[in-house]
């Protein structure tokens, strides 16, 4: 009884499939915050906080009587700017900074942002409805939601886009310049903190399309970004900075393990289950690096 | 020596910050009543900590303007001194402190959600100052001896013990399979030992039993094994987010199953935010507005219903309900001890028996309203609109049970 | 010197009288102790070693439910105790109550230093940020997971043992556990106060400084990092217990492993103090506790905006806390002699 999934086998693909696409969506939040760890050296814990205010956007477009997958457009362009003026109010004082100052100091943005979304949004429970229908395989054994794929579907293009952008653009060249050596950057005519401030409103317009396919996906509320902050540190300490094929795999690995320890260990240690993971690659990380010093010695 | 003049004025500064902390001081000032509640305007609980407040809100203005509490002859106007225990039990219980000791509260109303309401009972108790709660349902609050504490509403067991009986009944008297799907937290949890024990009681199986984490966002997995074993009933608490994520998951995977039983479908606003992918769910609620009671302040349900949509902008769920019940019940009780003792309101709100428009309530010697059946509805629709139809206790049903749900290709 | 004895003469005749002062906030400053042990402790880590952690929260917890089952198992069945649905209802008696009391609370401190000694080697190896999020990690998990177990109540929750009936109304069980709370503050105090004086204390300040360059010197500075988690999750675990009798509920995530509220809190008091000072986690928790209480009075709902802003205000501009900003404005208080021609002269060389 306990191990259903081993009973019948077809639950398995249900759940890599769900996990996968479920990792996707991660995967995108989480490459957001590669980019703007990798060039800015900050770690932004009010990422779920940005990914929820842009679902908010998709879900009043919704209220408003527009489809909410049109916020996958919306979505970003506002959030853009939003994560722009948060980089030229708050962020820029940070940049240089001990990385942990940015941890707090972003925490600080996080509880404010989510008190200040209570206030205006107020604090129900909402869901935004794409009326997508399902996608049935195997006989009608396994379900796929078509919102679902329709988010991993538009992942897969932003992340995709940005790739392109980042190589052939003269902004994207400008941010790779700068992640690899801001101050020759500078020297060399990169002006960046407009680069920086780009970089922290990508970021934020990522979280913008995340959060509206999120709408669509799951609920909003103004307290549950807190989730997607931490699995997209998850996926980008496993995958390593500036690392996007990393990211991608490193968010569908995280998806189809949660998906699985819910039938294995049960859904109450879930969340338990994804922090021990954390935990252990992090521990297992240490003794790798540690034995390599050991060799050098 | 400079030293000590700093330690000095550092001390005078801290003291006079906490006297600057707190100024007010009194159980009655004047002819006001002050009540102390601490409910959840932030934090995962905010809905329905709303719902909580607009009720306490709603029966005090009509307390009040209908001329307020008598008391040994002279007429009192209620007062509420609010905090915010930003849906945290660890809060709860330092407010339920601050205000007893600070704020010299001697009457407190309760929290939202049964977690709170554990936290806050054990220092009321204490302090032997009576609580009325509107919103703490669990029943391991009335298994702890506490005389202090009075419950206006059904205890969480009874929730869906209901459904499952009805199951049965509907598969001929045999006994049903049950997948259940319950949050970890203390109203969930206890949800399911009724759950538990009705099942037991009529002989049927548990088939799945999966305890959702409080960060809930994703039940793929609990559903995904619900469409393999096909249980008969389907059992999903978790309050209102745990509504509308099961809700939505089950139309996007079509799963199918004869009876799906829910809580919360009215403080999540379920038939509206998710429309016909909603319907035929069965929830439990404390009240209905259809329920045939009335007192002479709200009226009836209906009455309560309308003049709530018109002061805050929405129908009220039974959440807010039963928190303007509460009020009811101190002002009932006030009267009844004529004085503004602690120990005399205690006593009188033990002995009270009395019909409100939210129903009848009367306590047992644990503080629980023994006097009060639960509700069942079905979200049902009506073209597009959808809305809950009360199918049990037969008395008040206005609908018929549709039984088994539809499968969703035929929908 | 002279002065300085009487300096902390002065406040621990406050400590001792408080309760008599304001008899109505017993709770409040009880509460106030425990969060200066917090973020005391937090600074032996966070402060003086320059290890961020989030993780110290784990020992909270962990001593509040060992202290709390232990008092509940010692003389009852935990699981009776704890299942909800129980009608049985257990009363300690006053001898019953203050055993248990006193062997879970230092079971409730022995226990979370040995889980830091085993778990210190592979979590203090981490560098960093690793570090700060792999501690993290560990909080929430071990949050997540005591919520899963049944014996102490899961998601339901467990209460600890109720004050014994018959020794005195609920004034007395306020001041006794203000004075252990102001006792375990006291001791917490004096013991760094003297571990930061030894060699120690200038081993953590050495791998706060730069750890391969101690390393290097011969030191075994894992020895030294393990010793002083240990030491925090010793008096965290203590305060944990105490915290759980005070409230009297015990909530997994939300009183225990209480990492959105207790956890970050003594990380932004020990930094709105000064970290890496003695006074500064003190100061800081402190100040932290009046502010925020305050605002819980005035400002009904707007709590959180203000202490976002609070902490994003203190660690922009105030990375140095309340100790720092003194330090600098004060130098020859802390005992620095600036020359100013030199000073100058730096501040244009760069």
């Amino acid at each position: 009884m306990d191990l259903l999934i081993f009973q019948i086998p077809i639950l398995m693909v249900q759940a890599s499939l769900d996990g996968i696409l479920l990792g996707t969506l991660f995967a995108l939040i989480a490459y957001g915050m590669a980019l703007q760890w990798g060039v800015m050296n900050i770690i932004n814990i009010a990422q779920g906080e940005l990914v929820i205010l842009g679902g908010y956007i998709a879900y009043f477009m919704y209220v408003a009587g527009i489809h909410p997958a049109f916020g996958v457009i919306v979505s970003p362009i506002i959030m853009y700017f939003i994560g722009w003026s948060l980089y030229k109010t708050i962020i820029f004082r940070v940049v240089d900074r001990d990385l942990f100052i940015s941890i707090l100091a972003t925490f600080g943005i996080s509880i404010l942002t989510q008190q200040l979304m209570n206030f205006i949004f107020g604090s129900d429970v909402v869901v935004a409805q794409s009326n997508f229908g399902t996608t049935f395989l195997f006989n009608y054994m396994v379900t796929l939601p078509n919102a679902k794929i329709f988010a991993a579907a538009i992942s897969i293009i932003f992340a995709v886009l940005l790739v392109l952008y980042m190589r052939r653009s003269k902004l994207g060249r400008a941010i790779r310049a700068t992640a690899q050596n801001a101050r020759a950057a500078k020297i060399l005519g990169v002006d960046t903190e407009s680069v920086y401030a780009a970089t922290f409103g990508i970021n934020a317009a990522l979280c913008g399309v995340a959060g509206s396919l999120i709408a669509i996906t799951f609920t909003l509320h103004p307290y549950v970004g807190l989730p997607y902050t931490v699995r997209s540190f998850m996926i980008v300490i496993v995958a390593g900075l500036g690392n996007l094929p990393g990211v991608a795999l490193s968010g569908m690995g995280l998806g189809v393990f949660e998906e699985f320890s819910d039938y294995i260990f049960g859904t109450e240690f879930r969340i338990a289950a994804v922090f021990l993971l954390l935990v252990l690659i992090l521990v297992y990380r240490r003794f790798k690096l540690s034995r390599k010093r050991e060799y050098l010695k | 020596m400079d030293l000590i003049k700093k330690t000095l004025s550092i001390l005078s500064v801290f003291i006079f910050s906490i006297a600057l902390a707190l100024p007010s001081n009194a159980k009655v000032e004047g002819d006001t009543i002050i009540l102390g509640a601490a409910v959840s305007l932030t934090g995962k609980y905010s809905t329905n900590g709303e719902h909580t407040k607009n009720g306490y809100n709603m029966a005090v203005d009509r307390i009040n303007d209908m001329g307020g509490v008598t008391v040994g002859g002279k007429s009192y106007k209620f007062d509420i001194i609010y905090y915010d225990d930003e849906s945290d039990s660890s809060r709860a219980a330092q407010l339920a402190e601050r205000l007893i000791k600070q704020d010299g509260v001697h009457y407190m109303l309760g929290p939202y959600s049964s977690g709170l309401t554990k936290a806050m009972a054990p220092v009321t108790e204490e302090n032997k100052i009576p609580m009325v709660e509107a919103n703490g349902a669990s029943r391991s609050l009335f298994t702890k001896g506490y005389k202090y504490l009075f419950a206006v509403l059904s205890a969480a067991n009874q929730y869906l013990e209901v459904a499952i009986d009805l199951a049965v009944e509907k598969n001929g008297g045999n006994p049903v399979n049950i997948a259940m799907a319950f949050e970890q937290d203390a109203f969930s949890q206890d949800v399911r030992i009724g759950v538990v024990e009705a099942a037991e009681r009529t002989g049927s199986t548990i088939t799945i039993d999966d305890k959702l984490p409080k960060e809930l966002n994703d039940m793929a997995a609990t559903l995904a094994k619900v469409k393999a074993t096909k249980p008969d009933v389907l059992v999903v608490s978790g309050h209102s987010k745990g509504a509308l994520t099961a809700i939505r998951q089950i139309s996007e995977m079509q799963v199918d199953v004869p009876m799906l039983a829910m809580t919360h479908c009215d403080a999540s606003k379920l038939a509206k935010q998710h429309g016909k992918n909603s319907e035929y769910a069965l929830c439990a609620a404390q009240w209905h507005k259809t329920l045939s009671y009335s007192d002479e302040f709200f009226g009836d349900g209906a009455q309560y219903d309308k003049e709530f949509t018109e002061i805050y902008g929405y129908a009220p769920p039974y959440q807010a309900a039963e928190s303007s019940a509460a009020l009811l019940v101190y002002k009932a009780a006030f009267e009844k001890a004529d004085s503004l003792d602690k120990d005399k309101i205690r006593d009188a709100l033990a002995q009270t028996d009395m019909q409100t428009f939210y129903g009848n309530i009367k306590f047992s010697d644990t503080g629980q309203n023994i006097a009060k059946p639960m509700v069942l509805f079905q979200v049902r629709c009506e073209g597009d609109v959808c809305a809950n139809r009360v199918v049990a206790p037969t008395k008040w049903a206005s609908h018929e049970l549709v039984h088994p749900i539809p499968s969703w290709s035929s929908r | 010197m002279n002065q300085k004895i009487i300096l902390y003469l002065c406040l621990l005749a406050f400590g001792i009288a408080a309760p008599f002062l304001f008899p109505a906030f017993k709770l409040q400053i009880s509460i106030m102790w425990i969060l200066v042990v917090l973020s005391l402790t937090w600074d032996v880590q966070g402060g003086q070693m320059g290890y961020n952690t989030f993780g110290n929260i784990m020992f909270f917890g962990l001593g509040m439910y060992i202290c709390s089952s232990f008092q509940i198992g010692l003389f009852f069945p935990l699981a009776e105790w704890t299942a909800s649905g129980g009608e049985k209802t257990f009363v300690h008696t006053p001898t019953q109550f203050f055993q248990g009391f006193f062997i879970g609370l230092i079971l409730a401190a022995i226990i979370p230093a040995i889980v830091a000694a085993i778990i210190g080697y592979g979590i203090l190896g981490l560098r960093g940020h690793y570090f700060a999020i792999c501690t993290l990690g560990l909080g929430i998990a071990a949050g997540e997971f005591a919520g899963g177990i049944e014996l102490v109540g899961a998601g339901q929750g467990m209460t600890s043992p109720p004050w014994p009936k018959g020794i005195g109304d609920t004034e007395l069980r306020s001041e006794f556990f203000y004075y252990i709370c102001f006792l375990l503050m006291v001791f917490t105090f004096l013991f760094l106060r003297w571990a930061y004086s030894t060699r120690f204390g200038l081993v953590l300040n050495a791998i706060r400084d730069n750890e391969d360059k101690a390393e290097a010197m011969g030191i075994n500075t894992m020895r030294y990092k393990i010793t002083g988690w240990v030491v925090s999750a010793f008096f965290v675990g203590m305060a944990g217990g105490l915290m759980g009798n005070m409230i009297g509920y015990i909530e997994p995530v939300e009183t225990a492993f209480a990492g959105r509220t207790f956890g970050v809190f003594m990380v932004l008091m020990a930094i709105l103090g000064g970290k890496g000072t003695l006074w500064g986690p003190v100061i800081g928790a402190i100040a932290f506790h009046i502010f925020k209480e305050g605002f819980w009075t005035f400002f009904l709902g707007w709590q959180y905006v203000a202490l976002g802003a609070l902490i994003v205000v203190v660690v922009i501009f105030f990375p140095e806390g309340i100790m720092g900003w003194l330090r600098e404005k004060y130098p020859e208080r802390f005992g620095e002699i600036i020359d100013e021609e030199d000073r100058k002269a730096q501040v244009e060389l760069k």
